[in-house]
């Protein structure tokens, strides 16, 4: 068992926009990212579990040049809402960290 | 028929955000490399509505005036204008009023009379509403279509400007261009396609260069970029000469706060990096081609920022280990507890109220539920955050729940009551109004200058006078 934490070498999230998250997953070399770019584990349902978002707006991008995918997903909350802990959504990543990959 | 491009246009990008630090070396290192104009950007939605309903800056005033001399004492010693987007953080018309102020007194301290264009891109709630009726305002994923009523409760609109009204202000003579509200990479790249540059590289490289240096490898500390647009192509280059930029660090900042790594939609059109290509060409400089712009029916972005509720907070600190090591059961009991107080004490009068506990060194950040068997930690803040429909409720929301906030007993207590670590005295801290943006749209223009306006400042006029 892998943990995305442990695959990556780096990953982050930041907002896109005040009703948008984005996540960047870099891997270590080719052959992870062409493994795990497309890996059901990073999928729509994991992001509607982790913080409750539509799936049908989850998207997944892998860029083969950087060895990376983006996938994007609408905010949880509203920017600055009642209940808002992270305003520029640049503490999100922490929670996919430890989602298994295989 | 825009004019053929004859030599490379050199853009110096001094900072990510006018007023986080642009530094005199780098601007002076870019001015001898041939820089043609000095482009920056001052403001994002990243930060909040807040700043946009209030029209308030998030840069301090002394930090924008900083970067505002360093900049306007270089290009007016080049003789090179000064591209400034989205002024004061928001781009409303107080944010560019603002900044319009410290321009106009930078310019009177170094002694210089710069022609001063300020383009005004807020808009009236009978424009938008006028616009949404004829069917031109279009929702963007994930809000819904358009009504009056949200657009009624909108403190302040702006629209985001494309190049153009740019364009039309340096064609009359601006030496200083101050945007409202402008995409980021519009406010780069309108010098650039002034002069006829390309469209795809010229876009592209606005969107690289929109963050100053953090498209660079920085070995040393580097605030801005230089960007050099040709026919063909344009280079990306540090503003020092010891950081780099690679293919890898230049590419991957198309990624930076952007949903899609490939399209970016701009108005007028969509620019496509899906066959661009990254190349070193010196050691520190990398040269992208094959950047595409594809047109696209005229479109703005609108941005509408308004107040809600508001908030009264409360800080206390916890060492005790009888807490710390069942925290789950002391935020369930607490949470229910300070409920069952406000009803109490306040009854109805208390009105559509809400109250979280954000317990900093367990969960404070996410609020997720921890996973059983976690280790205990040595010490915890519990911000108490009460929200209410006027301050006065807040504050009286977090005065009812002050004694249970500080005494509340845990079984492990044994009925002797504990004191928690209160911050400070009063306990409860008025914290002001939240701020929402309640626009996601974008609205057809029939013209890129219909919705903006340029208003004048020409400081060559007064020694005229």
């Amino acid at each position: 068992m892998a943990t995305v934490g442990e695959i990556c070498r780096y990953v982050r999230s930041k907002n896109a926009g005040p009703f948008w998250v984005t996540f960047d997953l870099f891997f270590k070399n080719r052959g992870d990212y062409e493994r795990y770019a497309e890996s059901p584990a990073i999928g729509p349902e994991t992001f509607e579990k982790l913080f409750g978002v539509d799936p049908a707006l989850v998207k997944r991008f892998p860029v083969d040049t950087l060895e990376m995918v983006k996938i994007s997903c609408v905010r949880p909350t509203p920017s600055g809402s009642r209940v808002e802990r992270d305003l520029h959504s640049g503490q999100m990543f922490v929670r996919l960290l430890d989602i298994e990959l295989d | 028929m825009k004019p053929t491009l004859k030599e490379p246009v050199v853009i110096l990008v001094p900072t990510g955000s006018l007023g986080a630090g642009a530094s005199e070396a780098e601007v002076e290192y870019g001015i001898a490399r041939g820089a043609s104009v000095i482009a920056t950007d001052a403001g994002s939605t990243d930060s909040g509505a807040a700043y946009l309903a209030l029209g308030h800056s998030k840069n301090s005033r002394s930090a924008v005036k900083r970067d505002l001399t360093i900049m306007m004492r270089a290009a007016s010693g080049a003789g090179i204008p000064i591209i400034i987007g989205t002024s004061g953080q928001a781009g409303g018309d107080i944010n560019l009023d603002w900044t319009r102020d410290i321009v106009v007194e930078v310019a009177r301290e170094l002694g210089i009379r710069p022609r001063i264009a300020c383009l005004y891109s807020e808009q009236s709630q009978e424009v938008i509403k006028a616009k949404a009726a004829a069917g031109k305002v279009h929702p963007l994923p994930p809000l819904g279509p358009i009504d009056d009523a949200t657009i009624d409760a909108c403190d302040h609109i702006v629209a985001a400007m494309g190049p153009e009204p740019f364009i039309a202000a340096l064609d009359a003579g601006a030496d200083i261009v101050l945007g409202g509200r402008t995409t980021d990479t519009a406010a780069i790249c309108c010098f650039a396609l002034w002069k006829g540059a390309p469209l795809g590289p010229s876009w592209h490289a606005g969107k690289i260069g929109e963050c100053g240096g953090q498209a660079s490898i920085k070995e040393v500390e580097g605030r801005g970029i230089l960007l050099r647009i040709d026919r063909d192509g344009f280079e990306v280059e540090a503003l020092n000469d010891v950081n780099k930029c690679t293919p890898n660090s230049v590419s991957a900042h198309m990624l930076y706060e952007n949903s899609d790594p490939f399209l970016l939609v701009e108005p007028g059109g969509v620019l496509d990096v899906t066959g661009a290509q990254y190349k070193q060409i010196a050691p520190r400089t990398t040269r992208v081609t094959g950047s595409v712009w594809k047109e696209r029916p005229y479109t703005m972005k609108l941005e509408g920022a308004s107040a809600g509720q508001y908030q009264t907070v409360m800080l206390i600190g916890i060492q005790d280990p009888v807490v710390l090591k069942d925290l789950h059961t002391f935020e369930d009991k607490m949470t229910r507890a300070l409920y069952e107080r406000v009803h109490m004490t306040m009854g109805d009068g208390a009105g559509d109220f809400h109250i979280s506990l954000r317990i900093y060194g367990w969960n404070g950040t996410s609020g997720e539920v921890v996973p059983k068997g976690t280790p205990a930690p040595r010490d915890v803040g519990v911000l108490f955050v009460a929200t209410a429909d006027t301050q006065e409720l807040a504050d009286q929301i977090a005065r009812a729940c002050n004694p249970l906030f500080f005494h509340m007993y845990m079984p492990g207590h044994n009925g002797q009551m504990p004191s928690y670590g209160f911050a400070f005295s009063p306990a409860y801290i008025p914290r002001g109004q939240l701020y929402e943006f309640r626009l996601n749209h974008v609205v057809e223009c029939d013209d890129p200058l219909e919705l903006v306006r340029t208003e004048w400042i020409d400081l060559k006029l007064e020694e005229a006078a």
